[in-house]
């Protein structure tokens, strides 16, 4: 990771000093190795640029606002956060042109959570080498594969291509994306309904309606949401009952139908680690099946499969007698 | 000093939850949070920081405070307040313990909130002394001991007992109505897992962390200081980092309207949400720099200069794990010069 956050330094750089950007949007070291938050650089201060395996976070949200400034902008996207890119191009959120594209190669990030379920506590500090995280610990030195504590998003990455990108950086060879991303909704589906609804019921019991998934979410961009309007009625600033639990979810999951690349980043914020991926992939899923197979993101200005009719689309009835197992 | 062997523990269980309601730490779909005990509950006393604190158990993050019966013309106020059952907390750790106490300076005085009183009446708190340490935690730096914690009760579990000490008389009447469960215990198991825990707390990153910097800050120049925007740029103004804290005291109070009635009731609200301060009148907080700011302004300024210097953080490190774009108070505070020398 070394080698890329130094190409990407040296990028961030020379951008910026020809003039090309006047402004960076990337990682910012904190207290530790794996404290890292988004930040923004310009020309004097690139103090504290980092680029490590926990850099998992998803820019493009931060790119609705960055759009609405002066002057253009340099941004590091992975390959998932590219899709994000494309659909907030397609909905009018941002526009391309206040952005340079430099999409960074990878083998995935980390999920710190992860790494203290193996035991690993007391932490002094950490370095990380291709395939390990290397944890010097008050008890000693602990040794974490990086392949067992990746995020979610990650095990079940949709691909590697950058479905956008003025340039690229990638140092040796990505892994290939997960073939089988749908293996968890698959098993979701071979569930009765029953279990299917004590799964969900259980996991999101856990909601503290803290609003992560939704302010992370790049697909998540109205300005003010239908939960935030005091006069949309249905304002709630907590879940009140069991009914609401489901509630706020099941909307979220219908408005970003179609929309939802699968960045994965809501299940990454959720402090309770509720995997609410597989609500929105069982969708994608979906949306595959009945009317042919569909990235969003994947394309600028393509059409939703759900906004556009064809004859081949499936009936209606067919869809419901289909999903009544 | 008594003690149970950790075999024993469902059986501790069973006889608190006999006689009360038993508030605890429990997994559930993965997470440990707090939660009320029943057969076959996976009571997870390890864990040093459940997800959210046990300040639901007096500050729920939703309560009905009346509901209002309408039948034509008339209306009828109906009280919903629960009478005082007392009912037991345990496991609650040094930090969380010291962070009821933050919200007893807000809650019972003056105007006293009865919802919040009645429940702290009622509950009889067991604290757990922390046997480990992780690098998120900063108790010390507002004057904690982590390895000693009051409450009715203190409760050190080590690899194979939990030992046993009564504070209050509260504490000594629980103890009493269980008997023989617990035997007396007379070694130094306690003291040693102490002098260990201490050893610890002192090698970890945050042990020289401190507020001083805030005692004798002027209040304008730390509300002026344009540190703010640079800290609070990634904040994504989501409620975890005030959900997850045990001090945090703001709530909504909310209407649920049916045709024959309506509940109204209070739900935690968050300064970081966008509609936080929204009056009729308008939006004095525009931006998400002010309203991050208000958070660890309100934390570190604000509530001590009203309390006697008392803080309103206790240190325990949730916002540090949960925030899901890393910003945390520790960033806070060292920007603001809280490093000591080392
Ligand atoms: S719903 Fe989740 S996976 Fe889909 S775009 Fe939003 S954050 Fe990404
Ligand atoms: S991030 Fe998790 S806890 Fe927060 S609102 Fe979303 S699902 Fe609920
Ligand atoms: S500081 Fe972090 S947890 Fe708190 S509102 Fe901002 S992004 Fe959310
Ligand atoms: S501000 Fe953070 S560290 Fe302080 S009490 Fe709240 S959650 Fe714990
Ligand atoms: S902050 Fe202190 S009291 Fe709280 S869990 Fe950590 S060591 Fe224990």
């Amino acid at each position: 990771m070394q080698g890329l956050e130094k190409l990407m330094l040296e990028k961030a750089n020379a951008l910026l000093q020809s003039g090309e950007v006047d402004r960076v949007i990337g990682w910012k070291k904190g207290e530790s190795y794996y404290d890292v938050s988004p930040a923004t650089f310009t020309k004097d201060n690139l103090e504290g640029f980092v680029y490590n395996c926990f850099c998992g976070a998803n820019l493009s949200k931060y790119l609705v606002a960055e759009s609405k400034k002066e002057g253009k902008m340099l941004v590091f996207l992975k390959p998932c956060d590219t899709y994000s890119f494309n659909q907030l191009l397609s909905e009018h959120r941002i526009e391309k042109e206040k952005f340079y594209v430099v999409g960074v190669g990878c083998n995935g990030h980390l999920d710190m959570n992860k790494v203290y379920a193996q035991g690993v506590e007391g932490i002094l500090s950490m370095s990380e080498d291709e395939n390990n995280l290397i944890v010097e610990t008050v008890y000693g030195q602990k040794i974490v594969e990086k392949e067992s504590a990746l995020l979610i998003k990650c095990l079940t990455c949709k691909s590697k291509e950058f479905a956008v990108a003025d340039e690229t950086l990638v140092v040796g060879e990505m892994k290939p994306a997960n073939p089988n991303r749908f293996e968890e909704v698959e098993k979701l589906e071979s569930m009765t309904e029953a279990e299917r609804y004590a799964f969900w019921k259980e996991q999101l019991s856990k909601c503290i309606r803290c609003n992560a998934c939704r302010n992370a979410c790049p697909a998540c961009t109205c300005i003010n949401c239908v939960f935030d309007n005091n006069a949309s009625g249905i304002s709630a600033k907590a879940n009140a009952d069991e009914f609401e639990e489901k509630l706020f979810h099941i909307i979220r999951a219908y408005h970003v139908a179609g929309r939802c690349t699968d960045c994965g980043e809501c299940s990454r914020v959720c402090p309770q680690n509720i995997p609410l991926h597989l609500i929105n992939r069982k969708v994608i899923k979906d949306i595959n099946e009945n009317y042919g197979d569909y990235q969003a993101g994947a394309e600028v200005n393509a059409r939703n499969p759900l906004v556009n009719y064809t004859k081949a689309d499936v009936e209606a009835k067919e869809v419901v007698e289909g999903g009544n197992k | 000093m008594k003690k149970i062997s950790l075999a024993n523990l469902n059986e501790l269980y069973s006889a608190i939850s006999a006689n009360y309601p038993l508030y605890l730490p429990v997994e559930r779909a993965g997470e440990v949070n707090y939660g009320y005990y029943e057969e076959g509950a996976k009571v997870r006393l390890d864990v040093l920081k459940t997800v959210k604190s046990p300040k639901d158990c007096f500050f729920p993050q939703t309560e009905d405070l009346m509901k209002f019966k309408v039948e034509g013309q008339k209306i009828e106020i109906i009280d919903v307040r629960e009478h005082a059952k007392p009912f037991v907390v345990m496991g609650v750790r040094a930090c969380d313990f010291k962070a009821f106490d933050v919200l007893d300076r807000v809650f019972l005085v003056d105007p006293l909130d009865t919802y919040y009183q009645t429940k702290r009446e009622a509950g009889i708190v067991i604290t757990h002394a922390c046997g480990k340490v992780e690098e998120s935690c900063f108790c010390k730096t507002f004057g904690i001991d982590p390895v000693n914690p009051l409450g009715d009760v203190t409760v050190w579990t080590d690899s194979e007992n939990l030992y046993w000490r009564a504070n209050t008389e509260k504490g000594e009447a629980l103890t009493k109505e269980l008997g023989d469960l617990l035997v007396e215990y007379q070694g130094n198991a306690v003291e040693e897992q102490q002098a260990k825990v201490n050893e610890i707390y002192a090698k970890l990153p945050l042990a020289s962390l401190t507020t001083e910097s805030f005692k004798n800050g002027d209040m304008m120049e730390l509300f002026n200081s344009d540190k703010w925007q640079k800290l609070s740029e990634a904040c994504l103004g989501c409620g975890t980092c005030t959900f997850v804290c045990p001090t945090c005291q703001c709530f909504d109070i909310r209407e649920f309207v049916t045709n024959s009635g309506v509940t109204r009731f209070r739900c935690w609200d968050s300064c970081m949400f966008n509609d936080f301060t929204k009056t009729a009148g308008g939006q004095p907080r525009t931006t998400q720099m002010q309203r991050y700011r208000q958070r660890f302004m309100h934390k570190l300024v604000y509530f001590p200069q009203n309390n006697e210097g008392a803080y309103s953080c206790v240190g325990c490190g949730r916002c540090v794990k949960k925030c899901p774009q890393g910003l945390n108070i520790v960033k806070v505070i060292k920007e603001f010069g809280g490093k000591q020398d080392a």
